[in-house]
């Protein structure tokens, strides 16, 4: 586990393949980022179903609502920090409220965009995307699972929003994964801390509970991949046989995974909480891997907080 | 039907269409006047004479669709499309009120209502999408969108714009209620439009400048509309904010103020 590494945007430009062979409804709208994104390798199978609708993240939210309202279903995306950024008032009238079958898949979330600096660092997306109602929340942790993702929303009626990470991240999945919607993964059972991760912070979460273990403590590891709708019950179980939760996730503290466990645990089971993630502040250039370790989003950062929790 | 004839009918539907809003904000009291009456005469030509739609049928796939982009006016949608048979007319006095499908502004849920609409500058892109839609499918239905003139203020507007031009979208028929007025009060004050018609041309539309209450020129520009290829169209038409209450016309303060109750038999009377 962990050994390998792939790219979520890479798995992302697969699904869109299978899917385009797949179903003749599904299109793809993209906002001048379709190579990076890798949305753009539909235009060379399916260039009639591929539309690029150039820097402009208002219109391409609103073009893909209307393409729905017509049948289609469109994939539209970006950077996460346009779309939803700049594009959330589109988001929220034309797909939420009428809940059409848009499927908006956004890379570049979270601060590991790196060198680009904060203006490209969205960490508030998970916040605002699951504040809208209807709306459908997911952080994969890797390829293998974002490509299972991509594919299986095309199935359930609705909207998502699907945050991808820029850099090539460690293969969790390896195995293979099956998307159940709803559902979160547990990776590895322990009774001692339980650890809720999403995203790339999943591979961070297992390295911890590996340090754990060394030290004598016994940890879960839930992939909290679909934020909304919660898994309400995995994380209730999780907080039973553990007795205190570590949350960790890259994005502000605020609004986010975290506080989406937190509010679950404080109606339903309320134990001790740590929220890992970034302290309500913006980010700066620098490689990734830096920028992660400076603002604590790592194995260390995780395995202290689990450590502090109990008294340690 | 010989054109003549049709304009008489089309003016009658007019001004049963402004008595149904009239009534329907007096009983709400709340709602937006100034707006949906300029725009009668558009929605009333584009409901009885130019879109092909089955009432009975909401959901008839080769339907022409109609989005209503300017939102404030639902009071007039809904009572264009109660008229048209897609409800009864007697539901228009729920307007506003808990409960109601008639929500303050479109939503989903109401026979003949396509989508929401009640955030200015969002409605000519779903026209963009369900266009480029009906292409893909190689259908024949058309798309229509009503925008206020204030909304043109909205970035959007030209993403879309650009959008529709670039897809060649032929299929797709912008109107733009060039009433003058918005909330805060003349647009070429507010926020300067002009000139209007020649930043739409710059965007690669054909543009079409009619008089907003003259059917025979309302007829005329659909129809020129329907016949022009590879690009789409957008129909300026000059309109007057509150049009057909003395009071309410070119008053910025009637863009969201509802007659009220106790004077709705005067106000009704001017309607003649």
């Amino acid at each position: 586990m962990l050994s390998k590494v792939a790219a979520m945007r890479d798995a992302y430009g697969d699904a869109l393949l299978e899917l385009g062979a797949e179903n003749k409804d599904v299109v793809v709208i993209g906002a001048d980022t379709t190579g990076s994104l890798k949305s753009g390798v539909f235009a060379s199978k399916f260039p009639e179903r591929f539309f690029n609708v150039g820097i402009a993240e208002q219109n391409l939210v609103s073009i893909a609502a209307g393409m729905a309202l017509a049948g289609k279903i469109p994939y539209a995306g970006t950077y996460a920090i346009f779309v939803p950024g700049k594009s959330v008032d589109q988001i929220r009238n034309n797909i939420a409220y009428p809940n059409l079958n848009v499927k908006i898949v956004c890379s570049h979330g979270g601060i590991s965009v790196g060198p680009d600096g904060a203006s490209h660092q969205q960490v508030e997306d998970i916040a605002i995307m699951r504040a809208i109602p209807k709306m459908n929340v997911i952080v994969p942790a890797d390829a293998v699972s974002t490509k299972a993702i991509a594919k299986a929303i095309a199935a359930i009626p609705g909207p998502f929003y699907v945050r991808l990470t820029r850099s090539s991240t460690p293969v969790i999945y390896d195995g293979g994964f099956r998307y159940e919607h709803g559902k979160a993964n547990v990776l590895k059972e322990g009774g001692d801390v339980g650890i809720v991760a999403c995203g790339i912070m999943v591979s961070e979460a297992l390295k911890a509970a590996e340090a754990l273990r060394t030290k004598g403590v016994a940890a879960s590891v839930l992939d909290l991949h679909t934020i909304k709708p919660i898994d309400s019950d995995a994380i209730v179980k999780l907080a039973r046989s553990c007795g205190r939760v570590v949350t960790v996730e890259e994005h502000n503290v605020m609004g986010g995974m975290g506080s989406a466990v937190a509010e679950v645990l404080g109606e339903r089971y309320p134990v001790p909480i740590r929220r890992v993630g970034v302290m309500d502040t913006f980010g700066e250039s620098g490689e990734a891997a830096d920028l992660l370790r400076k603002y604590g989003l790592t194995a260390a950062n995780v395995e202290q907080a689990a450590l502090g929790l109990r008294g340690q | 039907m010989e054109t003549a004839q049709e304009v008489v009918r089309l003016k009658e539907t007019a001004r049963n269409t402004r008595k149904l809003i009239l009534e329907a904000l007096a009983e709400a009291g709340s709602g937006h006047p100034g707006g949906s009456l300029s725009a009668v005469e558009l929605l009333v030509t584009l409901y009885f004479r130019v879109m092909r739609h089955d009432p009975k049928n909401p959901k008839w796939p080769d339907r022409d669709r109609f989005f209503l982009s300017k939102g404030h006016a639902a009071p007039l949608l809904y009572s264009v499309l109660a008229q048209a048979g897609y409800f009864p007319a007697e539901e228009l006095m729920t307007l506003r009120k808990i409960g109601s499908r008639l929500q303050g502004h479109p939503s989903m849920g109401v026979p003949g209502v396509e989508a929401p609409a009640g955030s200015e500058g969002i409605g000519l892109s779903l026209a963009v999408g369900t266009s480029l839609a009906a292409k893909l499918d190689g259908k024949a239905y058309r798309t229509y969108v009503l925008m206020g003139d204030g909304e043109q203020q909205e970035g959007q507007v030209w993403e879309a714009a650009m959008s529709a031009s670039k897809f060649r979208l032929d299929n797709l028929t912008a109107i733009i209620d060039r009433n003058g007025i918005q909330q805060d009060g003349l647009t070429e004050q507010v926020m300067p439009l002009e000139p209007l018609a020649a930043k739409w041309r710059a965007f690669n539309w054909n543009v079409i400048e009619v008089d907003g209450y003259d059917l025979a020129q309302l007829i005329d520009g659909f129809d020129l509309a329907i016949g022009t290829r590879n690009r789409p169209t957008v129909i300026i038409a000059h309109t007057v904010k509150g049009k057909g209450i003395s009071f309410m016309e070119w008053s910025p303060h009637y863009h969201g103020t509802p007659p009220a109750k106790d004077k709705l038999r005067d106000v009704l009377s001017e309607l003649g």
